[in-house]
């Protein structure tokens, strides 16, 4: 087997272990096993996704090329890391507290969720990523072809056309990696465990590579470090001389950088699990980055001393050790390149699809399906196909660009073009941070006009001339404009380029940022959101100005159902209905509770769609604090406090309604006691009747004949059969109320138990249609199973009767969550009116004069026989139909023991 | 010839037993079992006599009994309204919409024949 092939092998193996490591992650934190993969360590190497393959391969050949600059590009995050701690706090304190899914989620929320800026900030980002992501496939294939190269000898470098297929492949892997693993949960808030367990893994196999081969170079090949110190002495690399200006400028710009890039952003804030790991990452990570540049300079040295000349220096870390024939070692170097560049494209597609999906493929499709679509589609696949789609879009783009680029020197450059690109977002970001002042208008400008000089100055020209720029445009500028050379705007003469762009591009972008937010006026939305930002650390919950009425509460959880999946959306509204004292499934709609919501849908859909979305159904409520700002030009404090008292107001108001709607419900309940005794009268007398007519009959008639005889004397039978069955509910219902109930434990399968309620409720029709799950039934229960299948008659007998669909069906679905069984019985009957929903349980409450039902006893002895059981059962609001839902705990306690 | 007799009650049972016990008696009666089209039901069988239940599907005794007065053909049609609640309330609810007679359920056979003849008889 030649080394080439025990790469292949040796690759594979790592790919599998690398989706084992995310799996078995994934499957930890399912099952609540999270201790450890919450841990700072495991933060701290995830943000290592910083050190891509530019940094594993290319710091040696930067060092190569222009001596100590390459340490610019770790001293800017250890900077930031130590020196502006406090700003990274709150940067992730907002992320966590507005539930941010990306960079453009941040800027568009704090700028009152502009979705033209997310755009905006999407575009610039995709622009400034792919490049990079083509630079990680160009890297992959070099390795492997320097690897080929050494392997056989006498074959020159391997064709272009194999280095493609490796690129597409290594691409197309990665597509289904990230997939697999970032888009499992559409809450682009939550945390992908596997994905960062797994790029906490590479980042320990790429420092532990890079640590190998440097104590290999110095030990083993220049003979220990006074040689090794000797020969860097004597190298050229001692000789460059280091500008002052570019020594700042790149420290600053990978600074800027560190704070913008957006896969540095999903990992640092997006993924951060808890805020006191930033404690551990402040030093820790600085530490890590102190360990990967430690042996760059003697790499570098001893590389440019031994190898023959023309050899590429980035590839010296892998082109060393096979030199020396120590296959071993440079397996593992060509691994730790692998992971520096697998690990950012992961995280870079996880970030960018988030972006492209939540900010234009989402609104692009509410706006064509309009607001129905939040009703009758379902926006959950909408938005996890958006996602994947947008996964496979990036990857595809960086192998387009890495192919038209033809993997040439192009690319090497584009690290810091790239950096120059993303850093335009922190003007935006860091005003919106810490100037209350920010408006939209201003960071529209900004970054337009940063985004704009980025291109024209760095970003088109560095596809070399006559690519997008022609030759005399580059000489002798535009028309002939002298002072608008790409490369010398302003009359900026003999700049290195990417200074050159990165003070222009900054210089106009604050500029353009602070004239345009000090000329334009914020919105009301806005300054709320900027006084959440700028004041997180005082109050990160502030009313957000929300206000609305019951009746859209139901529309409110359909609408979730869809986004967040039914079970979330219910947990979510029964936990708020159970805070504010109200029981089932609908909460008041109070601030507080929109604005969670929005936070919750904003997890799932972005800041800006959310707010849409609830706009939509809520209706424009911040237009009554535009009222307010339209009166006088309040300052901000008085808005705020105005409308504070205007929640405090609605509050009130709430309050009352809540009041309200106990006294009449308590009104209705003593109407109901009243018509108590008249009902029992009206049930217990209309079959006496019966009896006693036939009996005197009977008993006064002497000509009837046998057949009359026998038939009156089944009526009256019938009728005594009647009376019992109705005195047997008062009794059951009496001595449920009462608790004075013995339970019957017995063990069972729930397939079993509605089998038989089936069955005793008179079983399937053709106009009685019931779908079941049987596969999710197979649950064993030990309970009182008599008394359950009452309940499950009680129910399916209830659909039979007063479902007026033809055919009636019934759906019996089961789900079991966390130890609770879940049983929801939904027909395809016209719904119960809402303010019906409160009162069907009570007793002798029947909808309609209809006679089809018995006393009205049933579903009161249901939810009395459920409660003793431990569990209950509720009526369901927001489904196709007249939906229950029987709750019980599989173990563990029932009431009446 | 009998006169006619018109029983407006929704349980099965109940019609039978007074059909039986009336029919005997030498009426001609009549039954219809819902409170909509009772109205309908009344004009049709031009009855000498109504026997009315309170609690009817789609209309209530009372409002029949309302509809049954307010027509100048049956103003004085002799009404004996049933019912299965034996409340002084609805016993006067009954007066008030112009019941000729008021029985409560349960009946015995002699005293709905009373009423009857005696209703019939005036």
């Amino acid at each position: 087997m030649t080394v080439l092939n025990i790469l292949v092998l040796v690759c594979l193996l790592y790919v599998v272990l690398l989706f084992g490591v995310a799996f078995g992650a994934d499957r930890a934190a399912r099952q609540g096993r999270v201790r450890w993969l919450r841990s700072p360590v495991v933060y701290t190497l995830s943000l290592s996704i910083y050190c891509t393959a530019w940094t594993f391969y290319g710091a040696v050949g930067f060092a190569a090329r222009s001596g100590l600059e390459f340490v610019t590009i770790y001293l800017g995050p250890t900077l930031v890391m130590i020196g502006w701690w406090w700003t990274v706090r709150r940067l992730v304190r907002v992320g966590r507290s507005q539930r941010i899914t990306s960079i453009a989620d941040l800027i568009s929320s704090r700028y009152g969720k502009s979705n033209l800026l997310a755009v905006l900030v999407t575009v610039l980002a995709v622009v400034g990523t792919t490049p990079y992501i083509a630079l990680q496939l160009q890297s992959v294939t070099l390795s492997f072809a320097a690897f080929a190269a050494f392997a056989e000898p006498g074959v020159p470098t391997a064709p272009l056309s194999d280095m493609q297929s490796t690129a597409l492949w290594v691409a197309a892997g990665l597509a289904v990696f990230t997939i697999l693993f970032g888009t499992r949960n559409l809450d682009a808030n939550e945390r992908h465990h596997g994905v960062v367990m797994a790029i906490a893994m590479e980042a320990v196999v790429k420092l532990c590579a890079l640590l190998a081969v440097g104590v290999f170079v110095v030990w083993g090949l220049a003979g220990g470090v006074g040689a090794t110190l000797d020969r860097i002495e004597t190298s050229e690399i001692a000789r460059f001389d280091v500008s002052a200006g570019r020594w700042v400028g790149l420290t600053m710009l990978s600074a800027m950088a560190f704070l913008c890039l957006p896969r540095m952003f999903q990992v640092m804030v997006v993924e951060n699990e808890d805020e006191d790991h930033l404690r551990t990452a402040a030093w820790a990570f600085p530490g890590y980055l102190m360990l990967m540049s430690l042996f760059v300079l003697p790499i570098a040295a001893v590389g440019l001393d031994v190898m023959p000349a023309g050899t590429n220096p980035d590839l010296f870390v892998l082109t060393l050790p096979l030199m020396d024939g120590r296959d071993g070692l440079a397996i593992l170097s060509f691994l730790g390149g692998f992971s520096s560049a697998t690990s950012m494209v992961i995280v870079a597609a996880i970030a960018l699809s988030t972006m492209v999906s939540n900010h234009v493929v989402m609104p692009i499709w509410l706006h064509y399906s309009g607001g129905a679509a939040m009703v009758s589609g379902d926006v959950r696949n909408v938005a996890l196909t958006a996602r994947r789609i947008s996964i496979v879009g990036v990857l595809f783009l960086g192998y387009v660009y890495f192919r038209i680029s033809g993997g040439g020197t192009a690319l090497a450059a584009m690290g810091l073009i790239a950096f120059v690109g993303v850093a335009q977002f922190l003007p935006a970001l860091m005003g919106g941070l810490f100037w209350r002042g920010a408006t939209r208008t201003g960071a529209l400008a900004g970054l337009c006009t940063g985004a704009a000089v980025w291109l024209y100055c760095l970003f088109l020209p560095s596809f070399g001339p006559a690519v997008f720029m022609s030759e005399t445009l580059h000489e002798a500028g535009p028309w002939g404009i002298g002072w608008l050379r790409p490369y010398a705007l302003f009359g900026a003469e003999g700049m290195d380029p990417v200074l050159h762009a990165l003070m222009w591009s900054l210089l106009l972008n604050v500029g353009s940022f602070l004239l345009g937010s000090l000329l334009s006026f914020p919105q009301p939305l806005e300054r709320l959101q900027g006084a959440q930002f700028v004041n997180v650390f005082d109050h990160s919950d502030t009313p957000g100005g929300w206000s609305g009425g019951m009746a859209q509460s139901e529309d409110l959880l359909i609408m979730a159902q869809r986004i967040m999946g039914a079970r979330e959306a219910q947990a979510l509204f029964s936990a708020a209905a159970g805070r504010q004292g109200v029981a089932g499934y609908l909460p008041e709609p109070s601030p507080d509770f929109l604005q969670e919501l929005e936070r919750a849908l904003a997890g799932s859909v972005g800041a800006a769609t959310a707010h849409a979305m609830i706009a939509q159904i809520v209706g424009g409520a911040a237009v009554s604090v535009r009222d307010l700002m339209a009166v006088a030009d309040e300052t901000a404090q008085i808005m705020e406090y105005s409308s504070q008292l205007e929640a405090k107001s609605q509050e009130l108001a709430r309050t009352a309604r809540q009041l309200r709607q106990a006294n009449e419900k308590l009104t209705q309940i003593s109407v109901q006691k009243d018509g108590f005794l008249s009902q029992i009268s009206h049930e217990l007398r209309t079959p006496m009747t019966s009896i006693r007519a036939f009996s005197e009959i009977l008993r006064d008639t002497d000509d009837l004949s046998a057949e009359d005889k026998h038939k009156y004397a089944a009526i009256i039978h019938d009728e005594t059969v009647r009376l019992t069955r109705l005195l047997d509910d008062l009794l059951d219902l009496s001595v449920l109320e009462n608790g004075q109930v013995d339970l019957n434990v017995q063990s069972g399968t729930l397939e079993a138990l509605i089998d038989r309620a089936v069955r005793a409720a008179g079983g399937e029709t053709e106009h009685f249609i019931i779908h079941r799950d049987r596969e999710a039934e197979r649950v064993d229960l030990s309970t009182d199973l008599d008394r359950l299948a009452q309940v499950f008659i009680n129910l399916v007998s209830n659909a039979r009767k007063y479902c007026d669909a033809d055919p009636a069906v019934l759906s019996i679905r089961t789900a079991v969550a966390e130890d609770q069984l879940v049983v929801d019985f939904v027909d395809n009957g016209g719904g119960i009116p809402t303010e019906m929903q409160a009162m069907i349980f009570e007793k002798f409450s029947r909808i309609g004069e209809t006679k089809a039902g018995g006393a009205g006893l049933g579903l009161a002895i249901c939810r009395e026989i459920m409660a003793r059981l431990g569990g209950y059962v509720s009526y369901l609001p927001g489904q196709t139909g007249p939906a229950f839902r029987v709750s019980l705990p599989l173990s563990g306690r029932m009431a009446a023991q | 010839m009998g006169k006619t007799v018109l029983l407006i009650e929704d349980e099965p049972n109940i019609i039978e037993a007074v059909s039986f016990i009336l029919s005997r008696d030498g009426w001609d009666v009549k039954t219809h079992a819902n409170g909509h089209d009772a109205m309908d039901a009344v004009r049709r069988r031009v009855p000498d006599l109504i026997i009315l239940d309170v609690m009817l599907p789609g209309k209530s005794g009372y409002d029949i009994l309302g509809e049954i007065r307010a027509d100048a053909d049956f103003a004085t049609v002799p009404v004996l309204m049933l019912t299965a609640r034996g409340q002084t309330r609805d016993r006067e609810m009954a007066e008030r919409a112009g019941a000729s007679r008021y029985m409560t359920k349960p009946f015995s056979n002699a005293d709905v024949l009373d009423a009857v003849r005696a209703l019939a008889g005036t």
